[in-house]
């Protein structure tokens, strides 16, 4: 049987195999005829390619308005001139990004080069040791949502691995502790979160000092991630059988350098596909900045409809938002995914 | 290495004696650390506060809880009890707090229906159906609920008014005003039917703890409780003099008038909720069904059983097991999402709160109901299904 046929035959027994099946297949059929057609009308045939508002149909997509709005969307309202910061600071995000992304790069200096891609994307962002430093409430766009999803994600683990620990510990006062914070940030909804970053961070401050509200959010959402984390990360930690913390004592290690040499090691390597599925949504959640006015992708682009020379193309703004959140987020599902896969391979070998 | 902390950790031992000895037990090693680090912490908390408190004394705002009785002078787009400007604010939370029960309540069932539906679409031996059920689930995954929010929101709002709006099989009208669909009331007769409903509800629940309590809640006693206490909550009614009756919608003027009304708020909030939660849980669905081992089917094929109870004896105890605690903190998780309304103008419980702390400058009471609120839902909620993951979970076996 050649490829062709096989695929074909695939193809008959899983579209027309049986009387419920070929029932089901028409159904799905005319649902598509249904939707597909009028929306192909909208997205292609009717829609305007180029051109300003005046040219653009209400019947058909505005493509010509993402056209003019792009470098808004993306970038919001940093100055145009400047804009080469905020795409170098995309750049260097996706390179540590990728970088963290294979196993090969795996260790100590890649531990070491995530705060200084940090610092040097919010020197980069700000403009520091320049003649024209851009204060935060002029970011935003598609930096600012990766650079806050990176910093808050980097400076949250650290915290959740201290937080995992302290959870499975036999200290008590820490044990309560670290679940009474766990079990309040993770009841608590996000919006909450950011509600404190906005209302109650700048009363709690001492007079005359006040924060900038993108770090404010950051610190915020820092601690809050946290939490979600930490339980990632525990049940990493309740995976690694008991018998590795004994072997490692009798070693005469003591506590922390069981932890770091023995049993971290090993239950990163159990969690790092949930830390991965954890990332997405966080990236997905750093939409609600919105909520308290921050101009990240999301929000760019409704006040790039917003616009009074391009009003009223929400929908178009929308779905280029929506694919760029797709792109990201299906990709590195994809990619958690091939990790699993790798990572029990390696296991199985190594056990 | 001499270290006892480390000895300690392995081998406990048993405690002394005495309450003192059970609480160091428990307290462990390292304790003058453990206290400086709580005693650290409380310190910092309490000069966050002493801050806050002095923020407020000097723009003049009286910390406490006396505002919840001032009068709020906004109004509520829409409560399930009846609010008008110039009610206290704690009316007005109230209001709001019951808005997001609702919203939460029916999509977590709605987001169930669907959800189950399209894990069990997804599993489907027809590659049209499934490939398409597939795509929609990853696209629901992959963008931001906030941005599906807007998108519903917008789509409600380019629906044709009122006049123009043609009716789905005569009754349904959907309009940028919002949605009008059939309702049943209950005419003439004490109650109205949802206060009807929560009683017969509320009795059957009385009943079946009693059962459950006298040791005789079996499924058969326990269906005939709750079919007992609606048919007489039913038969209360009739004699009582209350006739059900159908309203339907119809357009009289510019608007439509009877039946039931979703605002677009609503409409939007709710399908927004029910379509991303139920591409969650048709994910869970499906690890749940995948993780029954084919040799499962194999085995109650082998002993005569046919499809329907092999899914409802062999599948779906098993496969249930996996999806208890995962739907859970999805429902949890929806509950907490919910709280996006405030971006597309739906009076949720946090939208209120958000006005309250804006209007009366008392952010900090505000956000103390709202987190304390948000705790006692979460924890009950999650105490339920816990109690009910215990039920279904493997008794006796170590998994």
């Amino acid at each position: 049987m050649t490829a062709a046929t096989r695929t074909l035959t695939a193809l008959r027994t899983g579209l027309l195999g049986s009387r419920a099946n070929t029932l089901i297949t028409v159904a799905t059929l005319l649902l598509l005829y249904l939707v597909v057609p009028p929306l192909l009308r909208w997205a292609v045939l009717d829609a305007t390619f180029t051109g300003d508002a005046g040219a653009c149909s209400r019947d058909g997509a505005c493509w010509a308005f993402v056209a003019a709005k792009l470098r808004f969307i993306l970038f919001a309202f940093y100055p145009p001139d400047l804009q080469w910061r905020p795409s170098l600071v995309i750049l260097l995000l996706a390179a540590i990004l990728s970088a963290s992304a294979l196993p090969r790069f795996w260790g100590r200096p890649l531990l070491l080069a995530w705060p200084l891609t940090i610092l040097a994307c919010w020197l980069l962002m700000q403009g520091a040791f320049t003649s024209t430093p851009i204060p935060s409430n002029q970011w935003g766009g598609l930096p600012v949502t990766l650079f806050v999803w990176a910093v808050c994600f980097a400076a949250a683990t650290p915290i959740a691995v201290l937080l995992a620990l302290a959870r499975r510990s036999t200290l008590g006062g820490l044990r309560t502790f670290s679940v009474l914070y766990i079990e309040l940030m993770r009841g608590t909804p996000m919006v909450a979160i950011l509600y404190v970053a906005m209302l109650i961070l700048p009363m709690a401050l001492p007079d005359g000092l006040s924060i900038d509200k993108m770090l404010r959010a950051i610190v915020m959402v820092t601690l809050f991630w946290a939490a979600y984390i930490a339980e990632v990360i525990r049940a990493g930690l309740q995976a690694i059988p008991n018998g590795q913390a004994e072997a490692a004592t009798s070693l005469g290690l003591g506590y922390w350098k069981t932890q770091r040499l023995v049993i971290l090691p090993q239950a990163f390597r159990v969690v790092i596909p949930g830390m991965v599925n954890l990332a997405i949504g966080f990236l997905l959640a750093t939409s609600l900045l919105a909520v308290i006015g921050i101009f990240d992708l999301l929000n760019a682009a409704r006040a790039a409809a917003a616009d009074p020379k391009w009003l009223g193309f929400y929908n178009e703004a929308y779905i280029v938002v929506a694919v760029v959140y797709f792109v990201i987020c299906f990709g590195a599902s994809r990619y958690s995914q091939w990790l699993e896969r790798r990572l029990a391979a390696g296991r199985r070998q190594a056990w | 290495m001499s270290d006892r902390r480390v000895f300690h950790a392995i081998v406990p031992g048993p405690p002394r004696p005495g309450t003192i000895g059970k609480v160091r037990a428990w307290w462990g090693g390292w304790p003058i650390g453990q206290f400086a680090f709580l005693a650290a912490c409380a310190l910092l908390g309490w000069l966050f506060i002493q801050s806050v408190l002095e923020t407020m004394a000097r723009v003049g705002i009286l910390p406490g809880f006396g505002f919840l009785t001032g009068s709020a002078n906004f109004e509520i787009g829409e409560s399930p009890i009846a609010f008008r400007a110039g009610d206290t604010y704690l009316r007005a939370i109230l209001a709001g707090l019951l808005n997001t029960l609702k919203v939460s309540l029916l999509g977590c069932v709605l987001a169930t229906i669907l959800g189950v539906a399209v894990g069990i679409a997804s599993l489907s031996r027809n590659l049209l159906l499934s490939g398409l059920v597939r795509w929609f689930i990853e696209i629901t995954r992959n963008t931001p609920l906030l941005l599906q929010l807007f998108f519903w929101m917008s789509l409600a709002k380019a629906l044709p008014a009122p006049r123009q709006a043609s009716a789905l099989f005569g009754t349904v009208f959907l309009t940028n005003r919002g949605i009008y669909t059939p309702a049943l009331a209950l005419e003439g007769g004490p109650l109205g039917l949802p206060a009807a409903l929560a009683l017969a509800s509320l009795a059957g629940g009385v009943l079946v703890l009693a059962l459950r309590f006298s040791r005789r809640l079996t499924r058969r006693t326990g269906v005939a409780a709750v079919v007992f206490t609606f048919a007489a909550t039913l038969c209360l009614l009739f004699l009582s003099g209350a006739r059900p009756v159908a309203e339907v919608p119809a357009l009289a003027g510019f608007n439509i008038r009877g039946g039931l009304n979703l605002s677009p708020e609503f409409a939007a909030l709710l399908t927004g909720l029910v379509v991303k939660f139920s591409a969650l849980i048709a994910e869970i669905v499906r690890a749940g069904i995948q993780s029954v081992g084919t040799g499962q089917w194999e085995a109650a094929r082998a002993l005569g059983l046919h499809d329907g109870q092999i899914i409802r004896l062999v599948v779906l105890p098993q496969a249930l097991r996996v999806i208890t605690p995962l739907t859970t903190s999805s429902y949890l998780d929806l509950t907490k999402d919910s709280s996006l309304a405030v971006a597309i103008g739906f009076p949720d419980f946090v939208s209120i709160i958000n006005t309250t702390a804006n209007t009366t400058g008392q952010s900090m009471e505000a956000l103390l109901i709202l987190i304390g609120t948000f705790l006692a839902i979460n924890l009950s909620l999650s105490a339920l299904m816990n109690a009910y993951n215990n039920r279904v979970a493997l008794r006796g076996s170590v998994r």
